[in-house]
């Protein structure tokens, strides 16, 4: 791996550059709020929590906008070459990714609106609270790997994915098994079933930037046909009760 | 020092190209300070290839090598195996003015000579004895200019001085002088150093053209431009090589830190 650590001669444009990884460590630990707050308002029906999460999605969107204009600048300014560039255009990749990774968290914390108006279905939303752990976990891994530009820790996030899957999978065929047994539930597990499928793409958030930190670091880009159990296409069939 | 000596292979998903120019272990002395130290590097045909590297790395003078320019200096020595289509340029047997039209030069400074458009590009041919007539001449001489794109700004003024013409102009006169002889190498030592963006933009366009012909080398202080017109960069320091590799992987991942630390500007 290379040294990186040898200041530009221009000490401006490093600094630059430290001020956009800066931002994406920011705006890391933003995303990483929002994830583990939108998973407790569901699970402690916490309204005024889930508010939060919603007024605060729009600092998200705003860090990611700055970002995306200070990357802009320094490559029209600076032309940043080989690992100055990579670094770049990872920060504004990764920006696009908590930004997405915001807007799922506000998708959840809205629909915990919902049901905290509904009847509680305590095993379900404890399934919901592992799942969210288990995302916020890789999510936190990556990030950790991200700031220390550690490349073994976004190739373990990376290949770790299928722990993901296997949770929404599991938690798919609990909240059928609820709604056939009792339609009423309908509604809650319908909600349900889009916070576990936005955990799951924030699963994949924290996926494409544990890549983006490979590259950023290594230039080379990982193998896209990595391995992966997601929910196929024929896992969403609905399938006759056994 | 790093002992690896790198050359021309054809990468994963890059047609190999045919080497125009191959050298090994190629060493430089003026008088007792050596210059350039057991440099192997191969020039395909039909491609740029971009020298980078800080001032004083040795550079130009490898480049004037290859047309054994240096001989030319008191004092210097060569060493090492200059090969140009696998004949060795430096044998006795070769004609160093021979050598120099089959491998031209641009200079930094456009240099014309203090003669008409018309003489500035008819010179090479006519010492050379490449023309039998003047319509033929005059033929290799329109030639040369629309190649170099220079023919429809001088086309009504073939009379008038060289030095009449802008810089970049001037430069694009040079060029046709160099290819009106009908060359297989060029070699450029910072042919754009001193253009306007516009007048440099349209060598590049010219480079990128003249490369479907003929081996180009240029030395360029602007890893931009190396960027922008080369296929295979050559990193420099020293007096040695560094690294070598196609233009794209050298730009966005270097393999040797001082490649990097040069083009990210970290040099100290």
């Amino acid at each position: 791996m290379m040294d990186t650590t040898n200041t530009h001669t221009v000490r401006a444009y490093g600094d630059e550059l430290n001020q956009i990884t800066a931002d994406i460590a920011r705006m890391g630990g933003l995303a990483e709020a929002q994830i583990a707050d939108a998973i407790e308002a569901v699970s402690r029906r916490d309204a005024a929590l889930a508010q939060g999460v919603i007024a605060r999605d729009v600092r998200l969107d705003e860090l990611q906008r700055e970002i995306e204009r200070k990357v802009i600048r320094l490559i029209a300014l600076r032309q940043p070459v080989a690992t100055d560039l990579r670094r770049a255009v990872a920060a504004m990749k990764i920006a696009n990714d908590l930004e997405r990774t915001g807007d799922l968290a506000r998708s959840i914390a809205k629909r915990s609106l919902s049901l905290a108006d509904a009847e509680p279905l305590a095993p379900l939303t404890r399934s919901i609270e592992r799942m969210g752990k288990l995302v916020a976990k890789r999510m936190k891994a990556v990030l950790d790997a991200y700031t220390t530009a550690e490349v073994a820790g976004a190739l373990d996030v990376w290949s770790h994915d299928d722990d993901v899957d296997e949770h929404y999978n599991a938690l798919f065929r609990e909240l059928l098994t609820y709604m056939m047994a009792d339609p009423r539930t309908i509604t809650s597990c319908a909600h349900l079933l889009f916070m576990a499928k936005n955990l799951e793409r924030i699963g994949d958030h924290a996926t494409n930037i544990a890549e983006m930190i490979h590259y950023e670091v290594t230039g080379d880009e990982l193998d896209t046909a990595r391995p992966r159990q997601s929910a196929s296409d024929a896992d969403l069939e609905p399938k006759e009760p056994t | 020092m790093i002992d690896t000596r790198p050359t021309v292979t054809a990468a994963a998903g890059e047609p190999p190209r045919d080497i125009k120019i191959r050298t090994r272990d190629v060493s430089v002395f003026y008088d007792d300070k050596q210059a350039l130290k057991d440099v192997s590097l191969d020039m395909a045909d039909r491609a740029v290839t971009a020298l980078i590297g800080p001032s004083g790395c040795g550079k130009s003078t490898f480049l004037r090598c290859l047309n054994r320019m240096n001989d030319t200096i008191q004092g210097a020595r060569v060493e090492g195996v200059i090969e140009l289509d696998g004949e060795n340029v430096n044998a006795r047997s070769v004609d160093p003015v021979a050598l120099r039209a089959r491998v031209g030069m641009v200079f930094q400074r456009p240099n014309p000579f203090p003669k008409s458009i018309f003489e500035n590009v008819a010179y090479g041919p006519r010492i050379h004895g490449l023309t039998r007539s003047k319509a033929e001449l005059a033929e290799v001489v329109e030639q040369a200019l629309r190649r170099a794109g220079l023919w429809d700004e001088v086309a009504d003024r073939l009379d008038q001085s060289g030095s009449s013409l802008s810089g970049g102009q001037q430069q694009r006169l040079v060029i046709a002088r160099a290819i009106a002889v009908d060359p297989e190498v060029i070699l450029m030592d910072e042919p754009c150093s001193a253009l306007d963006p516009i007048a440099t933009a349209k060598i590049e366009e010219l480079i990128d053209e003249l490369r479907q012909q003929y081996c180009i080398v240029i030395v360029t202080h602007s890893m931009a431009q190396a960027a922008r017109v080369s296929q295979r960069t050559a990193f420099f320091h020293m007096g040695q090589i560094v690294e070598i590799g196609r233009t794209d992987e050298l730009f966005t991942n270097p393999k040797e830190q001082r490649t990097l630390d040069y083009i990210t500007g970290r040099f100290g």
